[in-house]
């Protein structure tokens, strides 16, 4: 085949948009537009880190830091969500062996998600409303600073993502409990103990003999115990979002309620314990969910330690909602015993967790060996690496000592939460992505190995790197939510930026090898309506 | 009391290092994983002792640090130590308020910095003449933000404020204006 034909069929022509069900096309919509918004985030992230090594005198200082505020949020929800929802919205059913509820509601979350996502970053885009995604009160209402417009916009882009989130949180539920038309009556009590875990917690205080059955996979039970806290999230996110709104729709009314009617640490509580179902909730969660299902998958093995995999999830859900606290070690004024209870012992258990999660997977793929070595082992590989760099640097950090130290500097942001992101996360979810794409494409050819191998290699040193760099800067001094102007760190920054330029190359890299791969009429194809039966997740045989 | 570099430069060892060895840890294991070779499942005593090693780690990592860095147990305390100086300082629409120009410290004296916001939340942190940080703390509207700390050494100290408060907040820098002197 040319170029051109590649370019515009696909590899070898093998992906016919027309054979997709609704279901295919609804998760390969998610991911197109998850990463299209990673694109956003990797750019507007190099933009950023040229910043940090001379600040670009055509971009002032309010755009950089609407820039910083939407950075994250695109990553997160925009990229993140998209991606994990759509493959979650086809594994449930997929795993279960039953249709999704309600295909409609998981097209309005991907709409929901798109619109809202494009909403927020447009707003700060525009307006330079920037008051963090921390939204420390009572800076998101500071006039002074921003436009109350440019506000409201900013905070309804977010409230559609999180009505999304909850559309999807619904469509989940219903999926694990309903019974398909002409199926026998499933039992939706019995299924919701086994998804949230009670069974599989239980089962480690009975004898073998006594043990109950799991009604509901490994995968699924993560996804829904991960779906707890994004409804949680949500709850928290657009409750803040409406407090927000009320304080700006006032001022555009033009009467100004007083800010001091809100307590700031109340709020930072509420909101951290929110931010954190996020953070060291969903995210975890469905990361074991994930790395479980792909080393089942990939090692063709049962997973070990079954039993404790499960109990370790319920026990991360409930440590998901008792750790927010660690935010708050340097907050003078927070209980000493929220800030040793929460703050420091119940974030150890994420030690834990995390490394049963970690060592659970390892052992699945050692019963396999020998395993050959395609895209989705060496993404697995990179992701568990990822978290089990990242976990101890924020396990450090959640120390009272150490945060004295380390609060707000680069140590946080580089080796901590970039490096748990794009290297633990974000190599999990190309994992999935590889091993899903022939599946959800109906057999499509991967365009080109060595672009994947570059990918890997590329992502793996520059989230790495970037991190590491950052970190150094941090341990010196360096503040993450600032700007140096007298060059401090440049050399590190230097650093910092030649890794981050690795991760934009290994974007592009994958993006160009999944156009060429679909085709560019394949892409536009997926976003044209199916013609076969939304209750078929796959294509049936004739 | 040991000075926060000493720290840090644990910290940076103690990482680094755990760093390489996960590093090469998981080269071997990729590494191993594609190698011919039997199959084998991973006993239940080495994984029984993996989650307790993690439970000590996690368990350990705070009494040890408590018990070492000396300004942790000094903080979560300082209701009940007497300060030596108490600096009293104001932070309003983006700007520090001090109570004197300069504040001047004598080596080996605790000083106690309450800092009140009355607008938006701030940081507070001090800063040596390298950029490194001695210290910072959160300065949240209406409510108390106190850092208590010894300085052993001489030395001079920037202020700076080590949180977000809007574009304007990244010019909150106070340069040398707290001196640690040898009475």
């Amino acid at each position: 085949m040319t170029f051109k034909d590649t370019f515009l069929n696909g590899e070898q022509g093998l992906f016919k948009p027309a054979s997709l069900t609704p279901m295919q096309k609804l998760i390969l919509r998610f991911v197109v537009v998850g990463l299209i918004f990673y694109g956003f985030a990797v750019i507007e992230g190099m933009i950023m880190r040229i910043y940090q090594i001379e600040p670009i005198s055509a971009m002032p200082d309010f755009q950089y830091f609407a820039m910083l505020t939407a950075h994250p949020l695109v990553g997160i929800f925009g990229s993140t969500y998209s991606i994990v929802f759509g493959a979650f919205l086809f594994l449930v059913p997929y795993l279960m062996k039953k249709p999704l509820w309600s295909v409609k509601l998981g097209n309005w979350t991907f709409i929901l998600i798109t619109v809202g996502t494009l909403t927020f970053w447009l707003a700060g885009f525009i307006t330079h409303y920037a008051p963090l995604y921390t939204l420390y009160w009572p800076l998101p209402v500071d006039f002074s600073q921003f436009s109350p417009i440019g506000g409201t916009f900013f905070i309804v882009g977010i409230a559609l993502v999180m009505l999304g989130a909850v559309f999807f949180v619904i469509n989940i539920f219903k999926t694990i409990v309903y019974t398909p038309e002409g199926w026998e009556k499933q039992p939706s009590k019995a299924l919701i103990a086994s998804a949230i875990g009670y069974d599989g917690f239980t089962n480690l205080f009975r004898k073998k003999k006594n043990r109950k059955e799991h009604l509901v996979s490994l995968p699924v039970a993560a996804i829904a115990r991960g779906s707890v806290d994004v409804a949680l999230n949500a709850g928290i996110i657009l409750f803040t979002g409406v407090l927000i709104l009320v304080y700006m729709v006032g001022h555009l009314f033009g009467f100004d309620l007083k800010d001091t009617a809100v307590d700031a640490l109340l709020y930072k509580n509420w909101f951290w314990w929110g931010l954190d179902l996020i953070a060291d909730g969903l995210v975890l969660i469905f990361v074991a969910g994930t790395w479980y299902l792909l080393a089942m998958m990939i090692s063709g093995k049962n997973l070990y330690m079954q039993n404790i995999a499960r109990a370790a999830l319920l026990v991360e859900l409930v440590v998901s909602w008792t750790v927010w606290s660690h935010h708050l070690l340097s907050d003078q004024s927070q209980p000493g015993f929220l800030k040793i209870i929460s703050g420091e012992l119940v974030t150890a258990f994420e030690l834990i967790t995390q490394g049963l999660a970690f060592f659970i997977t390892l052992a699945t793929l050692w019963s396999a060996r020998p395993l050959k070595m395609t895209n989705e082992l060496k993404f697995l590989l990179g992701g568990l690496l990822g978290f089990a760099l990242a976990v101890p640097a924020g396990i450090m950090q959640a120390d009272i000592g150490l945060n004295r130290i380390l609060h707000n500097t680069q140590w946080i942001v580089g080796p901590h939460v970039h490096v748990a992101i794009l290297v633990g996360l974000t190599m999990t979810l190309y994992s999935a992505i590889y091993i899903l794409f022939p599946i959800v494409t109906n057999g499509a050819k991967l365009y080109s190995q060595k672009l994947a191998n570059f990918h890997f290699w590329a992502h793996l040193i520059g989230g790495i790197g970037m991190g590491a760099f950052m970190g150094m800067a941090g341990l010196e001094g360096m503040l993450r939510r600032t700007i140096y102007f007298n060059g401090e760190y440049t050399l590190y920054m230097i650093l910092a930026g030649i890794c981050g330029a690795l991760l934009l190359l290994a974007f592009l890299a994958f993006f160009y090898n999944i156009v060429m791969s679909v085709g560019l009429k394949g892409v536009i194809g997926i976003f044209t309506p199916s013609k076969l039966d939304e209750k078929n997740l796959l294509p049936q045989a004739k | 009391m040991v000075d926060s570099q000493i720290v840090l430069t644990g910290q940076t060892i103690a990482y680094s290092s755990y760093a390489v060895v996960i590093i090469l840890l998981m080269g071997w294991f990729g590494y191993h994983l594609v190698r011919p070779g039997k199959s084998s499942k991973v006993s239940h005593a080495f994984f029984y002792t993996f989650v307790g090693f993690l439970v000590v780690l996690g368990v350990s990592l705070h009494i040890v640090t408590y018990n070492t860095i000396p300004w942790a147990s000094m903080d979560m305390n300082r209701d009940d130590i007497k300060p030596d100086k108490v600096f009293n300082i104001t932070v309003e629409d983006h700007q520090f308020i001090l109570p004197s120009e300069k504040l001047i410290i004598n080596v080996g004296e605790k000083a106690l910095f309450d800092v009140s916001s009355l607008d938006l939340t701030y940081g507070f942190g001090l800063f040596r003449t390298d950029n490194s940080m001695l210290f910072q703390m959160q300065v949240v509207p209406g409510h108390r933000n106190d850092i208590l700390w010894q300085f052993d050494k001489p030395g001079v100290y920037s202020i700076r404020s080590t949180e977000y408060s809007g574009p304007k907040g990244a010019q909150m820098i106070l340069k040398d204006v707290v001196e640690v002197t040898i009475p």
